[in-house]
């Protein structure tokens, strides 16, 4: 069972950049408990707007509700040409459980003082991811509450206001199957019409652009995680060797002892730090490159469902003509011929403003983030500096 | 000056406390009677002969007392006549008082001389009555040498003015002068508060005593009286500690010897004042003890003079610590000098005689007493100080560790070795590593103050093997070089020049360096003759031995396999509290030392793959910063992308530092314990076979128990002989044991603060390093 506060989520809400502008509509996570894989939120409101019943509410989500939400979204014909946040990733609290799991077993091995520090370290963990997770949940829903069509929805409402369990039905397994017999079609489907002459250079740059930033920058997150992990070995190498250190000053009896202890208290210190860079790393740096992978995917998508209305249109034309040399059904595909353009042009239109905004925002919330970084790791590097200047300092005047 | 490395000390009052304790012991004690000779000759053939001849006897006496003690009777006997000679000559350079001086020499090279030569003989009981007979004498004749005393210390100042002008050394006048100073401001005080305060010491012990020294120092006439009564009791019993502390004394200081510098005004210092210091404890028998001494260091002081650059290091250093008792030498001696011969003489056959005697009475009952004079004098915080640091042995080797150290600190830079420029040669593998080792010096034992020869890594090992074969029965801690690695070195062989050969060799480099600066550091090492050798020949004889593969290499492996086998089977029951310590200690702090290495190779493993994923980043960044539209973002990107480079290479040198500052530092510390533990091994070894010889001896003793209720008196005569060879072995053991527990303590001590220093200073240097690299980090990363 693990709570989190609301003094901790001010320097957590990085990845996004000043969502919750907008007066009328704020969303928050306060709280939210862990049972066994179950994450529960309770997602609280505060709102001006008529269409609520009241001012102010809470209701408990799981993370469930947030996907059901999502999907309902993406599958809402009318948000087609919207970028439709990308949905929470799923909470993970595998890696850290498998670690104190592994701990557990290597216990005998360590000192106690050294297996507290790593369980100390684990639990830290832990807690961080656990705050990362209600993290990307509430930036979901404040990135729905500040997008002007977005927050109109009716299921976004009901999701908020809604007191009740929404006992959301889970995915069986056909559900399951055939959303990724959906996505195979959809990609194939994404190749198929990545043949079409596109009509606007906009969208053609676009779509270029989007599809090579996707691969770098799923190339940097992975990177980066494994930066901010190499980081983490070597707080984690610290605290042994630490703990070494002080087992040795523990058995010494001679002049070393001392040094020895200065030296562990050193390296515990130091580990400290370590582990604060490889924590902020984390938050700036990867949260930050992952959060705008996932985002890009979302404009990919919208890029898609373009590029499918355009397909469409092109068919819908393709069958008028035929109807045409046929004289057969020709008002039907007339109508049908309209209608997907007129969708398309829909598509476009919101779709350039969405990306558009897209860019903007990424650019401010990367130039926020890295700033933020920057300055960071300057302090971590300054606060190691005084840190071994100390250290040698002590030492010489032994 | 190769003499150290033979001269191991063991403190020797701790195996006199055992053999007092001992009742069947006459043969240690005449042994330790010639020793006496032996210190006698010592203190003053030093100063006379040239510098070799000096090294030879030096060399003699040590190596005596590691043979059984019957060997010892031939060498007194020649040196007291070679010393005689040159006595002679010596102190015919004296001005003043010369006459005196080689009447003097001669009688006391004769006496000692002849006390000595009497030990030798079956029947030493028959020629000591006779000097005994004498001794009645003697005893008469004590009035006379009171009364002089006293007029003497009148004439001090005069006689000690004598000296000082006679050699021509600056430093010994103004030592001398200020002796004078001393000894002419309270000439007779002096002699009159030393002998007081040795009286108030032997107090508790012989009551007795303290009469007739009172009486001797206030008025001389009844003096006599009182002594004659009692001579052979209270008398002889100070003798017999305080030439146990002689004994003692010079050998323990010997070892300290090579450290320190050779000043002469030192040495006349240290020869009055170390003989003196023992003395001052007994009144009566110690004033002709005295002059026996203090004549000869009187002699050797003007002699020294002119031979003071042939005989730079020997002289000087014998006692540094008596510098405080040397007022009061200054003023015997002067009443030495005015002194009629023949009495003093007789009185030192005297002193030969009564200690004689007293142990061919072989009473244990004396002897326990003795024991128990020793301790409260030593004990008593007077001038004593050498007696004092004598009583108890560990006190005395941390001192003289200490006067080490002082000294170390001195010469802690006088050999400055690098180890440079591997190069590899020859091909395939037949190829090896050569590496250029520089050496830089100021000690006066090499030829040049900079030379440098070429070596190959089998003769680093080899030095090794010859060292430990050397050193390490004796208890020594050889620095360990480091491990063969055939992988590494074929790596190397092979010559592809890629980042982990290089890596390899300068891993290597570095540790035959720190191999061999230790080396060097180490005080007795460093006079080994073939260290000297490895650092300036030109070319070495190839080690052979050393490699691996090699028959050599295999009986090596089996004899190290017994060696565990008989580690094992080996059940000592520890005596010493602090040895136990130690080597749980040891072991332990091994222990640690290993987990600590593994995690520093962790530390560096993750360090380099840190270094790799912040080059991957650095590379993909950049690609994103090339694959973003908004300029001022992209060169934002590009420019983290470039800075996550430099941090690249920055933690790339920092796991290189990891590598060769920290666990490199931690990789030499485990073999250094290693080696540790091997001294500790072969301390066990000597107990395992003092223990054997002590089985072996209980064992001849129930046969001739057992041949005597058997009534056969021709084995008896066999079975007696045996065991007599059996106790001379096991004293013999059992003083090796002592002394290789002696060595291995002083070594582990040294070890510990060699280990202290050096580990700070390595630390300090990584840390140093470490904060480089933070230090680049700040500037750096401003995006």
């Amino acid at each position: 069972m693990t709570s989190i506060d609301e003094s901790n989520k001010d320097k957590l809400r990085s990845v996004s950049v000043d969502l919750n502008n907008d007066a009328s509509l704020l969303i928050d996570i306060p709280d939210a408990l862990c049972e066994r894989d179950k994450v529960k939120f309770t997602v609280h409101t505060k709102t001006t707007l008529s269409s609520f019943q009241k001012p102010e509410f809470s209701v408990p989500r799981q993370h469930e509700d947030f996907i059901w939400l999502h999907d309902t979204l993406v599958e809402t014909e009318d948000y087609a040409g919207l970028i439709i946040p990308p949905a929470p990733p799923k909470p993970d609290f595998e890696g850290p459980r498998e670690k104190m799991h592994k701990l557990g077993e290597g216990e005998a091995t360590m000192t106690k003082e050294e297996y507290t520090k790593m369980k100390q370290e684990l639990e830290a963990e832990y807690l961080a991811v656990f705050k990362k997770t209600v993290q990307v949940h509430e930036v979901f829903l404040q990135r729905l509450s500040s997008h002007p069509i977005l927050s109109k929805d009716r299921n976004f409402q009901i999701f908020l206001e809604y007191d009740q369990d929404l006992s959301v039905r889970r995915k069986n397994a056909k559900e399951m199957f055939g959303g990724f017999f959906k996505n195979m079609v959809k990609s194939a489907d994404e190749v198929l019409i990545s043949g079409i002459k596109e009509v606007d250079d906009f969208f053609e740059q676009e779509k270029t652009f989007l599809l090579d930033y996707y691969s770098k920058i799923k190339d940097s997150t992975a990177k980066a995680e494994k930066m901010t992990r190499s980081h983490k070995n070597i707080a984690d190498d610290y605290i042994h060797i630490s703990a070494t250190l002080n087992s040795l000053s523990a058995d010494d009896s001679t002049g070393n002892k001392k040094n020895l202890e200065k030296l562990s208290d050193l390296f515990e210190k130091l580990r400290k730090v370590e582990g604060r860079v490889a924590s902020d790393q984390e938050l700036k740096l990867t949260e930050l490159l992952r959060y705008y992978m996932r985002d890009i995917q979302a404009a990919k998508d919208l890029l898609y469902r373009r590029a499918r209305a355009l397909a469409d249109y092109e068919n819908s034309n393709k069958a008028l003509d035929k109807a045409r040399l046929k004289s057969k059904d020709i008002p039907q595909a007339e109508e049908h011929q309209q209608h997907c353009l007129k969708k398309f042009d829909k598509l476009s239109e919101s779709g350039k403003k969405e990306l558009t905004s897209f860019k903007g925002r990424r650019v401010v919330a990367f130039r926020k983030n890295l700033i933020e970084m920057a300055e960071l790791e300057i302090k971590h590097a300054k606060n190691n500096v005084t840190l071994l200047q100390g250290c040698i300092e002590l030492l010489k005047t032994n | 000056m190769a003499t150290s490395s033979e001269r191991s000390p063991p403190p020797f009052p701790d195996s006199e406390d055992q053999d007092v304790l001992d009742t069947e012991d006459v043969a240690g004690r005449d042994s330790d009677e010639d020793d006496g000779g032996d210190l006698f000759m010592g203190s003053s053939n030093p100063t006379l002969a040239e510098v070799e001849t000096l090294l030879e006897p030096a060399r003699q006496p040590s190596d005596l007392l590691m043979n059984p003690p019957s060997d010892l009777m031939s060498d007194p006997l020649i040196e007291p006549i070679s010393s005689q000679t040159e006595n002679k000559p010596a102190s015919e350079a004296v001005n003043e008082p010369s006459d005196d001086f080689v009447d003097l020499t001669n009688n006391i090279s004769a006496t000692t001389e002849s006390a000595v030569a009497e030990i030798p003989l079956d029947e030493p009981s028959d020629d000591f009555v006779d000097i005994l007979g004498s001794e009645t004498e003697a005893q008469r004749e004590e009035v006379v040498v009171t009364d002089v005393t006293v007029e003497a210390a009148a004439d001090k100042s005069e006689v000690t003015s004598g000296v000082t002008d006679s050699p021509g050394d600056g430093k010994i006048r103004s030592d001398a002068e200020e002796e004078a100073q001393e000894t002419s401001a309270a000439p007779i005080i002096d002699l009159g508060a030393d002998l007081p305060a040795s009286n108030t010491q032997q107090l508790p012990v012989s009551d007795k005593i303290a009469d007739p020294l009172v009486d001797l120092l206030g008025d001389p006439s009844p003096a006599p009286a009182a002594d004659a009564k009692k001579p052979s009791g209270a008398t002889i019993d100070l003798f017999e500690d305080e030439g146990s502390d002689l004994f003692g004394e010079p050998r323990q200081t010997k070892s300290a010897k090579q450290q320190q510098k050779s000043l002469f005004g030192e040495a006349d210092e240290d020869l009055f004042g170390e003989p003196l210091g023992a003395v001052s404890k007994k009144p009566v028998s110690k004033e002709q003890k005295e002059k026996s001494v203090t004549t000869k260091a009187a002699a050797a002081v003007p002699a020294g003079g002119p031979l003071l650059d042939s005989s730079p290091a020997e002289p000087a250093d014998i006692f540094t610590e008596e510098a405080v008792t040397t007022t009061p030498s200054v003023s015997n001696t002067s009443t030495v000098n005015s002194k009629t011969n023949g009495v003093h003489s007789e009185e030192e056959a005297d002193i030969f005689s009564e200690a004689t005697v007293e142990l061919s009475l072989d009473s244990p009952r004396t002897e326990r007493k003795n024991d128990v004079t020793a301790k409260p004098s030593a004990s008593a915080p007077t001038s004593l100080s050498a007696a004092a640091s004598q009583a108890k042995p560990q006190s005395a080797a941390l001192e003289e560790l200490e006067e080490e150290e002082e000294a170390e600190l001195d010469d802690k830079f006088e050999v400055l070795v690098s180890v440079k420029d591997p190069e590899k040669i020859g091909d395939g593998m037949n190829a090896y590593m050569a590496y250029k080792v520089s050496t830089q010096t100021t000690l006066p034992m090499f030829r040049n103050k900079t030379f440098t020869v070429r070596r190959r890594f089998s003769d680093f090992l080899g030095l090794y093997e010859k060292l430990s074969e050397k050193h390490g029965p004796n208890g020594f801690i050889v620095p360990p070089p480091p491990e063969k690695s055939i992988l590494g070195m074929t790596k190397v062989k092979v010559g592809k020049e890629d980042s982990s050969s290089a890596d390899f060799v300068e891993r290597r480099r570095g540790a035959l360096e720190r191999y061999l600066q230790r080396v060097v550091n180490h005080p007795s090492l460093i006079q080994d003759p073939d260290v000297r050798e490895f650092l300036e020949r030109e070319d070495l004889p190839r080690a052979v031995s050393t490699q691996a593969l090699s028959g050599a290499g295999f009986l090596k492996m089996i004899n190290k396999a017994t060696d565990a086998v008989s580690k094992m089977t080996i059940k000592m029951n520890e005596s010493d509290v602090w040895f136990e310590e130690k080597l749980q200690e040891v072991e332990s702090a091994d222990q640690q030392f290993r987990k600590l290495h593994a995690l520093v190779e962790s530390l560096v493993i993750h360090r380099k793959e840190l270094s790799l994923n912040t080059a991957s980043f650095a590379k993909s960044t950049a690609m994103l910063g090339s694959a973003e539209d908004n300029t001022a973002l992209s060169r934002a990107l590009s420019q983290l992308a470039e800075v996550e480079d430099k941090m690249e290479q920055l933690h790339q040198d920092q796991a290189a530092n990891d590598t060769f500052s920290f666990a490199e530092l931690i990789a030499d510390y485990i073999r250094l314990l290693g080696a540790v533990r091997g001294s500790f091994d072969h301390r066990m070894k000597v107990w395992q076979r003092w223990q054997d010889a002590q089985a072996m001896l209980q064992k001849k003793r129930e046969t001739e128990a057992k041949l005597l209720w058997a009534n056969k008196p021709d084995k008896l005569q066999l079975a007696k002989e045996e065991i007599a060879e059996w106790e001379a072995k096991v004293t013999q053991y059992e003083r090796d044991f002592e002394r290789v527990s002696a060595t291995v303590r002083k070594e582990v001590v040294r070890f510990e603060k060699e280990k202290t220093k050096n580990f700070k200073r390595q630390i300090i240097k990584y840390l140093e390093s470490l904060l480089q690299s933070q230090q680049q980090v700040s500037p750096s990363r401003k995006t």
